[in-house]
């Protein structure tokens, strides 16, 4: 099958996978063999948090209340993240062989997929897939004839809210309500989606599964490091000579990752979107791996003559924008936060009142409900720890 | 608002609802609908569909005003979102913002008097390695430069029958 993904170092995985391959091989199994593989294959998260997903199923097929819902997250908001659009357009077989596997392991009856509004233009196609499943059997009644494994999926779409990504507020927008993140715990494996037992999983995440069962907990295993097994997409823009998505083991470092796409000479990488941490250049020799430098596979370089300070600058305007306005310290921390940042560039930023903000980012990243305004300020953090002469020598603008 | 034209929003207000015995969950897919097809929501858009579900008219307010694609305010037919985000500034997106500002004669937040085109930033669209990146509707358009955004805005303004830009309703008033 032919893949827009690339890679030079290793095979690329899904292109190899037949669709519904590795749901029939799982569907082979007993529920409790299901999740017992995914926690074998150490099969981590790949929206960002990576959270164990052997653990998360297993925590949702102890629920007994019904019914249960197999959730995948397609809300990929996180700046500089595409990976997922490029599942979704070229293997969407495998995500919905991820659901159905999951639905099996959890005994979930329904299954939605929520996709962001800045796709609406894969609906259709979304739409067409899961139709001709229901046709061939791979979704609706007695799935793959056993008796009492019904399991359907539907599209639902987002209408435009990066904090809708979050699970607990993915939820509320699924229930018609303002993407507000609620308190957890609970959490969505004990009270989901209408207050049922509810597993969402990342569009990537569900495709591995799928990949996991076809070829074997033992293959998927073999690659990556210790605390962070296989292969994982990566998402890479900005300044290199060869942008795009990548299939590399999980602990390349970021070198060889830019010697791979293109950008030998830049000053520095911002690793894991908006959310995740700016690295340097005398930092390029770590791991790309969730014990080192995590990341929901998202890379954008900065070339040599990139302004660090307008880059925290276009990344605080961000989240001031999609901050939900729920809590107070992320709601009021970055807008101050990015009024910081102007004020540095117009050389009014006095050492003391740095200090203050750097004191604010810290209170933030503790006091903050959810996970945006957890993370908000850690690239601003950042840049200055890296960058600060960069950033502070700046003239009044008299 | 037309008497037709109220009922017909009814109409489509409840075709959706019922689909899933009108449970606050069809909330969002009706507010979709109802943009895509009226470009705004109203007020009266706004109390009829809170009385179809049988929540309080704020709540859908609160709703629509959270969301950046259900924004009540009434946009243009065609609605233009250019991606303001990390990759897309390194890309160069600001010199295509001031092409299409010059080209549909509007700002960003704006739109042209006759209601067919509207011009917003929007955020990371996940597009970032062909940026700069813009949607219009749900069409996808990327590694755009200010050349390539004007060929684009003439080639819409050539399928819509008497637009008047902002600078040619201004000279007539
Ligand atoms: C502000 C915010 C935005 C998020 N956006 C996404 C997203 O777009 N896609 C995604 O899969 N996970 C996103 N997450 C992580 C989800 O909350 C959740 O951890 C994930 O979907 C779980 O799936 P996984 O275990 O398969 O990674 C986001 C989290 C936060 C705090
Ligand atoms: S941290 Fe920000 S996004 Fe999260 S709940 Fe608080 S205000 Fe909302
Ligand atoms: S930054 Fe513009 S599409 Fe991602």
């Amino acid at each position: 099958m032919s893949t827009s993904i690339k890679s030079s170092t290793n095979e690329l995985t899904f292109a190899s996978v037949p669709a519904a391959d590795g749901l029939n091989k799982a569907l082979a199994l007993s529920r409790v063999d299901i999740i017992d593989a995914i926690h074998e294959s150490k099969l981590k998260g790949r929206g960002g948090a990576g959270f164990p997903t052997g653990t998360k199923w297993n925590l949702a097929a102890a629920e007994t209340r019904t019914p249960k819902y197999m959730i995948c997250n397609a809300d990929e908001g996180e700046p500089g993240t595409f990976k997922d659009r490029v599942i979704l357009t070229e293997f969407p077989d495998l995500v919905f062989d991820g659901m159905t596997i999951g639905a099996r392991a959890i005994g979930a009856s329904l299954g939605l997929l929520y996709l962001r509004a800045e796709y609406g233009y894969l609906h259709e196609h979304l739409e067409n897939v899961v139709a001709r499943r229901r046709k061939t059997g791979l979704l609706g009644r007695d799935i793959a004839g056993i008796e009492g494994f019904n399991y359907d999926v539907l599209i639902a779409m987002g209408a435009g809210a990066y904090v809708c990504g979050e699970e607990t507020a993915l939820i509320e927008s699924l229930e018609g309500f303002r993407g507000e993140p609620r308190n957890r715990p609970p959490f969505p494996v004990v009270s989901g989606f209408l207050g049922r037992p509810s597993v969402i999983n990342n569009v990537e995440t569900l495709a591995w599964v799928a990949c996991i069962f076809s070829k074997g907990v033992e293959w998927f295993r073999s690659y990556g490091t210790g605390a962070s097994a296989g292969h994982k997409l990566f998402s890479i823009s900005g300044d290199c000579e060869h942008p795009g998505v990548y299939e590399f083991p999980f602990g390349i470092t970021v070198a060889k990752l830019l010697k791979e796409v293109g950008g030998e000479d830049a000053k520095a990488v911002q690793v894991g979107g908006a959310s995740g941490r700016c690295v340097p250049r005398s930092e390029f020799e770590r791991r790309l791996a969730f014990e080192d430098v995590p990341t929901g596979g998202s890379i954008v370089v900065f070339g040599p003559d990139r302004d660090m300070r307008a880059i925290a600058h276009n990344i605080l305007d961000f989240f001031v924008d999609e901050s939900c306005g729920q809590c107070t310290p992320c709601r009021l921390g970055n807008p101050k936060l990015l009024q910081g940042v102007e004020m540095l560039q117009e050389g009014t930023c006095s050492l003391q009142y740095l200090n203050d903000l750097k004191g604010l980012a810290r209170t933030m990243q503790v006091a903050s409900k959810c996970g945006l305004g957890q993370t908000s300020s850690v690239a601003f953090m950042s840049i200055l720890e890296h960058f600060e002469n960069e950033v502070l020598g700046r003239k009044p603008l008299l | 608002m037309l008497i037709t034209e109220r009922d017909r929003l009814r109409e489509d207000v409840l075709a959706i609802a019922e689909l899933t015995d009108c449970h606050r969950a069809s909330l969002i897919p009706i507010l979709r609908k109802v943009k895509e097809k009226y470009r705004g929501i109203d007020t009266y858009a706004m109390q009829l569909i809170a009385d179809v579900l049988g929540i309080h008219p704020v709540e859908v307010y609160s709703v629509a005003t959270f969301y950046s694609f259900i924004q009540p305010q009434t946009q243009g037919r065609l609605a233009f979102r250019l991606c303001r985000t990390l990759s897309c500034e390194l890309e160069g997106k600001e010199s295509v913002a001031e092409q299409l500002q010059r080209d549909l004669g509007i700002g960003f937040g704006e739109t042209t008097p006759d209601q067919v085109f509207s011009l917003e930033w929007a955020n990371c669209m996940g597009m970032c390695d062909q940026g700069p990146a813009m949607l219009v509707n749900e069409t996808v358009y990327t590694q755009l430069t200010p050349g390539k955004v004007h060929d684009i805005v003439e080639e819409y303004k050539s399928q819509q029958e008497g637009h008047v830009t902002k600078r040619q309703a201004e000279r007539v008033l």
